[in-house]
């Protein structure tokens, strides 16, 4: 399994970035030269009209690639054009419900084939995963939050698969300035209960931080900040932000 | 059947759930465990219901409207008078409720998105007088259209944030207030205005607005010594039609009707009329019907009035329309607009424009049924919000 492999002895760094921001094409290179830069997984985001846990810069990500076009289709066989090209690294859907739900019934057996290694699906809580998939085709990734009940957090430890997506904070996705206090006591708290690797997302904006995290951690998402530096400042400097992060993990 | 919905999961038949992030799951569970013992607390019951008698004024008249019946020609016209609660609509009813029981939880703070800024008003009303700080979401388009209503929230204590996102209405609204709720879930409670959202909040939402439909069936015993034979009721996320069809659901010799918002026209974008051209899709939590486009992207919806510009609906009218207990249909934007006029001149009452849908559905229905046919029509709220731009549009101004 690439997702397993992906967590070697340093913490795993796994970039998103907007699927369609500006493009498709584009999205294309920057994720073959993201994994040279360092990317150890990737989290790539199918754009929606309303994403219930987003920030305004990937609200604002997502506005931009579907008026480019983007859609569903159009990211698994960018996918799969990867996979061709020699992309190694586990790339991970991260989508809201009703665009997968929209695509229909052959979307986990499509995603697979393109070369999809799992889904993250943001209001999609563990307790549904089986109303939304029955099959174990594709993993679903599950969310833990600070504010997640003790028993909770155990169960879902415990029965998650690939990797589990410890949300930094309450909040939406998005540069915070300084990482929760709580942050230390939630993950030490996780890492007896879970089967797999602990990755920590929201908020991480710096090398700094990233390198924080990387400490109490087995993974490190930024999100927000590579797609803001994207948009803002081009590809290149997105690709030197990823180093710095490489290098202070 | 209709009394054990929703299920442990949150789902009425198919619809429904919980499809939120996991930051909010624990505000969720939370909330039902507090809506749970505070039904069985009786003096939660008293409170409530004294509060609703002395606070907000009810319970409200069923009005048997003369004027109408004859001017329609067939069935007789009662109207459920939710427009004579205290700030004007049957929003109150579920802020009151919800703002008690977010007290009772220890919550400081209450959030809340509006349309038609009835329900921003009624949480800013409920919020000045229980003492907590409030901050209504509302989108910059609504803002524009219904400026009356945001000035009253501004007098109450509220703060008003303008939502600038993609329709700027109520969707845009609904997701921002989602949003900031996730941030400050603990201390915080979000008060949402319609029976949508994820489990409970589409159970409770009923619960509190079935108020509506308790009093109105009692009333029409003693009025007219029998059932009615239609409810009409205007359906945007779908409160005051839940409210009032729920106690109903059992008698099956009462037929009902969801009106929701025809808008200008057919395609999409030019209408608000999701349980007849929605397509089943999640949206702010709950499996239900939804506007969308072929990809799952949420479409944008019009309506002239604003507490119906929503693309979604909540998930027991979707369960209600499956198994046929409800039926639902659209009225134009012109049609409400006539209807609008035609009660504020026939009876002396000037109806807001998602209840004008509702009596524009009414004008159709009741010269097909016989003058011993009874219809309800529940007049969910008042026009005055809606005056200055009815006058904008008609020309003129005020």
């Amino acid at each position: 399994m690439r997702i397993a492999h992906a967590f070697k002895s340093r913490p795993a760094l796994m970039p998103f970035i907007m699927a369609g921001d500006p493009s498709l094409a584009v999205t294309e290179e920057i994720i073959v030269k993201l994994e040279e830069a360092g990317a150890d997984l990737i989290e790539l985001g199918v754009p929606h009209t309303d994403p219930l846990a987003d920030g305004p810069i990937n609200q604002a990500a997502a506005q931009r690639a579907l008026a480019g076009g983007t859609n569903l289709e159009g990211i698994l066989k960018l996918v799969a054009r990867l996979r061709k090209r020699g992309v190694q690294i586990p790339i991970l859907l991260l989508s809201y419900l009703n665009p997968l739900l929209a695509f229909g019934k052959d979307l986990l057996e499509r995603g697979k084939a393109s070369g999809i290694d799992g889904l993250i699906i943001p209001d999609l809580p563990p307790q549904e995963h089986r109303w939304f998939a029955k099959g174990g085709e594709l993993p679903l990734i599950s969310f833990v939050a600070p504010t997640t009940e003790q028993v909770r957090q155990r169960e879902i430890a415990s029965s998650a698969r690939g990797f589990l997506y410890c949300v930094s904070s309450t909040g939406v996705t998005g540069p915070k300035g300084e990482l929760s206090q709580e942050l230390e006591e939630f993950l030490k708290g996780l890492r007896e209960v879970s089967r797999v690797p602990r990755v920590v997302g929201f908020g991480i904006a710096n090398a700094e931080q990233a390198a924080q995290v990387g400490r109490m951690a087995e993974g490190v998402i930024v999100g927000s900040a590579l797609v803001e530096i994207l948009f803002q400042e081009g590809v290149e400097r997105g690709l030197e932000f990823v180093r710095e992060l490489r290098e202070a993990l | 059947m209709f009394q054990k919905w929703p299920d442990k999961r949150g789902f009425f038949g198919n619809w429904g759930g919980k499809f939120a992030p996991e930051t909010v799951q624990c505000a969720l569970s939370q909330l039902e465990r507090a809506y749970k013992e505070a039904k069985a607390d009786p003096a939660f019951a008293r409170e409530l219901e004294r509060e609703l008698e002395n606070y907000v004024g009810r319970e409200t008249p069923l009005y048997f409207a003369p004027n109408l019946t004859a001017h329609f020609g067939g069935a007789k016209i009662y109207l459920k008078r939710e427009d004579l609660n205290h700030t004007g609509a049957h929003k109150i009813n579920n802020a009151l409720g919800q703002a008690l029981l977010a007290k009772r939880m220890g919550k400081k703070r209450l959030l809340a998105e509006t349309g038609a800024g009835q329900h921003g008003v009624a949480v800013a009303t409920v919020a000045a007088k229980l003492k907590m700080e409030c901050t209504i979401f509302m989108g910059q388009e609504d803002i524009r259209r219904q400026s009356l209503n945001v000035y009253r929230m501004r007098l109450l204590g509220a703060r008003v944030e303008p939502v600038n996102i993609g329709s700027c209405t109520l969707k845009e609204a609904t997701g921002q207030a989602i949003r900031q709720w996730v941030s400050q879930v603990r201390d915080t409670h979000y008060v949402i205005g319609s029976a949508v959202g994820p489990h409970p909040y589409p159970m409770l939402v009923r619960d509190l607005q079935a108020v509506i439909g308790r009093e109105a069936k009692k009333q029409i015993l003693s009025q007219a010594g029998r059932l009615p034979d239609f409810l009409v009721a205007a359906v945007g996320g779908g409160s005051n039609a839940i409210g009032l069809f729920y106690p109903f659901l059992d008698d099956s010799q009462v037929a009902m009707v969801g009106v929701e918002a025809g808008g200008r026209g057919e395609k999409a974008g030019e209408h608000a009329a999701t349980m007849s051209r929605g397509r089943p899709g999640v949206l702010h939590g709950a499996y239900s019907l939804l506007l969308q486009d072929e990809e799952g992207q949420i479409a944008a919806t019009h309506s002239i009035s604003a507490g119906l510009d929503y693309p979604g609906v909540g998930p027991e009218h979707s369960a209600l329309s499956e198994c046929g207990r409800v039926r639902y249909e659209a009225v134009s934007d012109n049609e409400a607009l006539a209807a609008f006029h035609l009660l504020s001149e026939s009876e002396g009452i000037i109806p807001a424009l998602e209840s004008s849908h509702a009596l524009a559905y009414a004008e159709k229905l009741a010269p097909t049924l016989s003058e011993k046919s009874i219809i309800i029509v529940n007049l969910s709220g008042r026009g005055d919000k809606d005056v200055e731009s009815i006058a904008l549009r008609e020309g003129g101004g005020l």
